[in-house]
């Protein structure tokens, strides 16, 4: 009896510690500190993971980069350092919000230029119904 | 010709639908440019994984090119890639170190010993911290780093016999190299 009862209490520590160990804890000083680094982590891509921002990502060297983040937070580093820092190492793509410069132009302005032309092809098709009876003979050697 | 509207629609859709599958299909789509190409490799000094005393360094380094492999024990495309760097890393011309990333040293020790060691050296980096100055995100890469330390080129994913010959050669050969591998 003693022995199951030791069992269930090992069993027990075991457990609660691999439930804390799927969270980083990281000792931040007050509510707000933890609160910017939610905020810049969740501004920030996973590389491993591309579709998740650091601060959900469960993979290894997402941990790794919260922990050099927090480290770099504690020494006094503005968020946009902190982000330089990673953009240094691995490129704009590290930002969700990737920055207004000629290289991503076509990122930022491509949508709207889509939506110009779509709007140009709609003008011109209803311009062209909208063209008075008398154009009709003519139109009627059209394809459609 | 109206009729033949639906079809012309059906068949740019299937145009778009093939250029998806080739686009997918003839790039990685994981693939990150690395910002550090053409830049100077961050400094780095890592224990040997068979003598964790002794140490090597950037410096050490500088005055002839070498190829970094990034590699784990626990990475399975790292399990493909080693029989290649098996073929061909004595013929590069260049020193082949191997970069051990996150790994247990055992675990590593273990599976050169199983594998085969294709490496002139191997540095051992259990932290993961020098890896995030060099842009590590996943295992297997591989870095060219020529003479003066600057990052040449950099391969993210095993490496294959046609990208050893296609770009790494050629890369290579423009730094005065001449590897043994046929082009």
């Amino acid at each position: 009896m003693k022995r199951v009862l030791r069992t269930a209490a090992l069993g027990l520590l075991l457990g609660s510690a691999l439930a804390a160990s799927a969270i980083d804890v990281l000792p931040f000083h007050d509510r707000a500190e933890e609160v910017r680094f939610q905020n810049l982590t969740r501004q920030l891509r996973c590389l491993v993971c591309q579709d998740e921002d650091l601060a959900d990502s469960d993979a290894q060297l997402a941990k790794d980069l919260r922990y050099e983040i927090f480290q770099q937070m504690q020494a006094g580093r503005s968020d946009a350092q902190i982000k330089q820092w990673l953009v240094d190492r691995y490129g704009d793509y590290v930002l969700y919000r990737p920055p207004l410069k000629p290289s991503n132009y076509a990122l930022w302005f491509g949508p709207f230029v889509l939506l110009g032309l779509g709007a140009l092809g709609v003008g011109i098709y209803l311009r062209r119904r909208a063209q008075p009876q008398a154009a009709a003979t003519a139109a009627e050697d059209e394809d459609w | 010709m109206r009729l033949y509207l639906p079809l012309a629609i059906f068949l740019v859709l299937v145009g778009l639908f093939g250029f998806g599958l080739w686009w997918n299909g003839s790039h990685n789509p994981t693939f990150v440019p690395s910002p550090l190409i053409g830049k100077p490799a961050p400094d780095w000094r890592l224990p040997l994984l068979y003598h964790p005393q002794r140490t090597l360094d950037k410096a050490q380094m500088l005055g002839r090119p070498y190829v970094l492999n990034v590699f784990a024990s626990w990475c399975f495309a790292c399990g493909d890639e080693h029989p290649v760097l098996m073929a061909y890393g004595r013929d590069l011309g260049v020193p082949l170190i191997g970069y051990d990333y996150k790994d247990k040293r055992s675990d590593a020790l273990a599976w050169l010993a199983r594998h085969g060691d294709p490496y002139t050296q191997v540095v051992a980096d259990e932290s993961g911290r020098t890896a995030i100055n060099f842009g590590v995100y996943g295992a297997p890469e591989t870095y060219l780093i020529d003479a003066q330390g600057i990052i040449l080129w950099k391969h993210i994913g095993p490496l294959t016999p046609r990208v050893i010959r296609e770009k790494l050669v050629p890369r290579l050969r423009r730094l005065g190299v001449t590897p043994k591998v046929a082009a």
